[in-house]
C-alpha cells in the first residue's frame, strides 16, 4: 500500500523529532520529579533557546556559530531560569502547589513578552552548518543530515543523563530529594539549593532542545504555547518525574504524528492525542513508574 | 436554604443591576462592548468555578466547551440555516453533550491526571475544529454569523447578554446552595469520606461537569451573539487556562469572585493593550504581585477583610484543597 522506502523515512524523521522532544521533556520530567511543578514556562523557556540561537548565529556566522549556539543558549536559558528562581520562585515552595503552577504561568506569561520585546514578532530561521547538507540513506530510506545528527545526539543525551542521575553525586542528592525531601534536609543538605539546582538544570535541557530544534522550524512567539502542551502530556503518559517515561512518550508522540502525516496528512496532529487518549485510559498513572 | 438570601445581602446586588441597566445610554459604544464582553467572560469563568473551585476538579481545559458552543451555535446559523431560538436551545446542549463525553473518560482518573485526560481530549477536539476546512473553515474560523438584528446592535446585545448572564447567574447560585452543590462541595474536601457515606462521587462529578459545559455552551452563543464569529482559538488550552487564572486571580472559594477575575482580565487587556503591546507582561507581574501579598484572591482578601461569614461557607481553607 505504501512505499516502505517512505514509510522508512517518514519513521526516521518522526524519531529524530522524538529526540527533540525528549531532550525537552526529560528537562520538564526532572522538574516534576524534583519539585513537584508542572512547570508551565518550560515552554517559554524553550522558546528563549531557539531565539537565543538565532542571535549568536547572526552574530558569530558560519559553522563556528552554530556550535557555539548550541552551547551558549542553554546557558543562557540557565541563567535566565536561575534568575527567576533564586529571585521569587524559591520563596514559595512552602506553598500550595497550584500556587506553584500559577506562578509557573505568570512566568511563562513574562518571559513571553520579553521576548517580543527582545527580538520582535517577526520569524526568524536559521540556517544548520554546511555539514548537514543534503541527506543520508539507511537501509534505502533517506532522512535530511540534521535529522540524523538529532537521532545520534538524542541517545547521547539519554545517556548522559542516566549517568548524572545514577552515578554523581549531585544526581543522587536531586533523585533523593525527588522521593522524600524532609529525609534529605535531615541528613544536612540544603534541600532549597538542591531544588535550585534541578529547576536550573531542567530549563538548561528546555534550552538545549529550543537551540536543537531551532535549524529545522520557523522560530517565531507562540511555539512555546505548543510545546508546552505536548510536553505535558508526555511526561503524564511516560510517568511524572521518570525519565525513561519520557523518552518512551517522546516516541509515541513523535512517532505517531510522523505516520499520522504519511496516512492522513490533513488530520495529523489529531493522531498524537488519540494515541495520548489511550494510554492514559489503559494505564491512566502513566506506562513506568511515577516517582510521585 | 433560602434564608441566606436576605435583603441586606440582595440590596447591593440590586443596586448594581440598576446601575448597570443604566449603563448603554450613557456610555459610548466601546465601553458598552468591553461591558459585554465581560459579561460573557465571567459567564465562562463561572461556569468553571463551579467544577474547580466547588467541586475541586481539575478542569484545565473548560474552553473547548465554550467553542464547541459557539461553533454549534454559528454552523447551525451559519451553515444549517436553522432558525436563531433553536441554536440558542441546542448549543449549549451540544457543550453539555461534549461535556458529558469527555467527563465521563475523565472523572476515572483524579488530579494531575484528570487534567492531563482533559487537555488531551480537548486538544483533539481543537485539532478537528482547526484543521476540517470543508466544515470549520480551519484557523480562518467563520465571521459573519447571521445573528438578527433586534439583538446584533451594540446596547440591544447588551441587554441580551446581560438578561442571560445574569438568569445564568441566579440558576449557578441555586444550584451551588442545593443539596446537590452541597454534596459537591463535600466530595471536593473529603471524597473518601463520601464515598464511605454512601455519596457516588464519580456520578456527582461528571453530573457537575456536564452543567459546568451547558454554561460554558450559552457563554459561547452568548460570545457569537456579541462578535459573529468563532475561530479555534476558542478551543486551544491557552483560554482554558486563561479562565482558570481569572478564577483564582477572584478568588476561587467564593461565589462571585470569577466574575471580578473576568473582569479584571479583560479590562487590563483592553486598556493595557491600548497603551503597549505588552500587556501580558503586566498581567504576569499582577499575578505575581497576587500570588505573594492576596493569596485568596482579590474577592477573597475583601471578604476576609470585611469579616463576612461568607468564605467559611464555601472554603476549606486554602492547603486542604489541592494537594497534588
Amino acid at each position: 500500500m505504501f512505499d516502505i522506502a517512505a514509510l522508512g523515512s517518514q519513521f526516521l524523521v518522526g524519531l529524530s523529532r522524538s529526540m527533540i522532544l525528549f531532550i525537552v521533556t526529560a528537562g520538564l520530567s526532572f522538574v516534576l520529579g524534583v519539585l513537584r511543578v508542572p512547570n508551565i514556562a518550560h515552554g517559554s523557556l524553550y522558546m528563549i533557546g531557539a531565539f537565543s540561537a538565532f542571535s549568536i548565529t547572526k552574530l558569530v556566522p558560519g559553522a563556528t556559530g552554530f556550535w557555539l549556539a548550541l552551547v551558549a543558549a542553554p546557558l543562557v536559558v540557565a541563567v535566565v531560569s536561575f534568575i527567576a528562581e533564586r529571585a521569587l520562585f524559591c520563596h514559595l515552595y512552602q506553598r500550595e502547589h497550584l500556587m506553584l503552577l500559577l506562578f509557573t504561568f505568570a512566568l511563562s506569561l513574562i518571559l513571553g513578552d520579553l521576548v517580543k520585546f527582545t527580538w520582535g514578532a517577526e520569524y526568524k530561521s536559521i540556517m544548520a552548518p554546511k555539514l548537514f547538507d543534503g541527506s543520508v540513506s539507511i537501509l534505502g530510506a533517506s532522512i535530511p543530515r540534521y535529522n540524523f545528527f538529532l537521532l545520534i545526539i538524542g541517545p547521547l543525551v539519554a545517556v548522559g543523563l542516566w549517568v548524572f542521575t545514577n552515578k554523581t553525586r549531585l544526581g543522587k542528592i536531586a533523585r533523593a530529594a525527588a522521593v522524600d525531601r524532609e529525609m534529605v534536609g535531615a541528613v544536612g543538605i540544603n534541600v532549597s539549593w538542591v531544588f535550585a539546582f534541578a529547576f536550573v538544570f531542567g530549563c538548561f535541557m528546555a534550552g538545549l532542545g529550543g537551540a536543537l530544534m531551532a535549524p529545522t522550524i520557523s522560530i517565531s512567539l507562540g511555539i512555546d504555547h505548543n510545546l508546552i502542551i505536548e510536553g505535558f502530556l508526555i511526561v503524564t503518559i511516560g510517568g511524572l518525574g521518570n525519565m525513561w517515561g519520557a523518552l518512551l512518550g517522546s516516541l509515541i508522540f513523535g512517532l505517531s504524528q510522523a505516520f499520522g502525516v504519511l496516512f492522513w496528512p490533513q488530520f495529523a496532529i489529531v493522531f498524537p492525542y488519540t494515541a495520548v487518549v489511550i494510554v492514559l485510559l489503559l494505564r491512566p498513572k502513566g506506562l513506568l513508574k511515577s516517582v510521585w | 436554604m433560602l434564608k441566606t438570601l436576605s435583603l441586606k445581602s440582595l440590596l447591593p446586588c440590586a443596586v448594581l443591576l440598576v446601575i448597570l441597566l443604566i449603563l448603554p445610554p450613557i456610555l459610548p459604544r466601546f465601553y458598552t462592548y468591553i461591558i459585554t464582553l465581560i459579561f460573557v467572560t465571567a459567564l465562562l469563568a463561572m461556569s468553571l468555578n463551579m467544577v474547580v473551585g466547588h467541586g475541586g476538579l481539575f478542569q484545565f481545559h473548560h474552553g473547548v466547551f465554550y467553542g464547541v458552543g459557539a461553533y454549534a451555535f454559528a454552523l447551525l446559523l451559519f451553515k444549517a440555516h436553522m432558525p436563531m431560538w433553536f441554536g440558542f436551545i441546542a448549543a449549549p446542549l451540544i457543550a453539555a453533550f461534549a461535556g458529558f463525553l469527555i467527563g465521563w473518560f475523565c472523572v476515572r482518573l483524579t488530579k494531575l491526571y484528570f487534567a492531563m485526560l482533559q487537555i488531551s481530549l480537548g486538544s483533539l477536539l481543537w485539532a478537528i475544529v482547526f484543521r476540517w476546512y470543508s466544515l470549520t473553515n480551519g484557523d480562518d474560523g467563520i465571521h459573519g454569523v447571521p445573528i438578527p438584528s433586534s439583538i446584533s446592535s451594540s446596547s440591544n446585545a447588551y441587554y441580551f447578554i446581560l438578561f442571560f448572564f445574569v438568569l445564568c447567574l441566579v440558576v449557578m447560585y441555586l444550584i451551588h446552595r442545593s443539596p446537590f452543590g452541597m454534596t459537591l462541595q463535600a466530595i471536593r474536601d473529603n471524597p473518601d469520606r463520601c464515598s464511605a457515606v454512601g455519596i457516588h462521587v464519580r456520578r456527582h462529578q461528571l453530573m457537575a461537569i456536564v452543567i459546568a459545559t451547558f454554561f460554558a455552551g450559552v457563554a459561547g452563543v452568548l460570545f457569537v451573539v456579541l462578535e459573529k464569529s468563532v475561530f479555534p482559538d476558542l478551543l486551544f488550552w491557552v483560554l482554558s487556562l486563561e479562565i482558570f487564572i481569572m478564577c483564582l486571580l477572584g478568588g476561587w472559594f467564593t461565589f462571585a469572585g470569577p466574575i471580578l477575575g473576568a473582569a479584571i482580565t479583560v479590562a487590563l487587556r483592553t486598556f493595557a493593550g491600548i497603551y503597549t503591546e505588552y500587556w501580558t507582561l503586566i498581567l504576569g507581574v499582577l499575578l505575581i504581585l497576587i500570588i505573594f501579598f492576596l493569596p485568596e484572591g482579590v474577592m477573597g482578601f475583601f471578604v476576609q477583610k470585611l469579616g463576612r461569614s461568607r468564605v467559611k461557607e464555601g472554603a476549606p481553607g486554602r492547603g486542604q484543597h489541592a494537594q497534588s
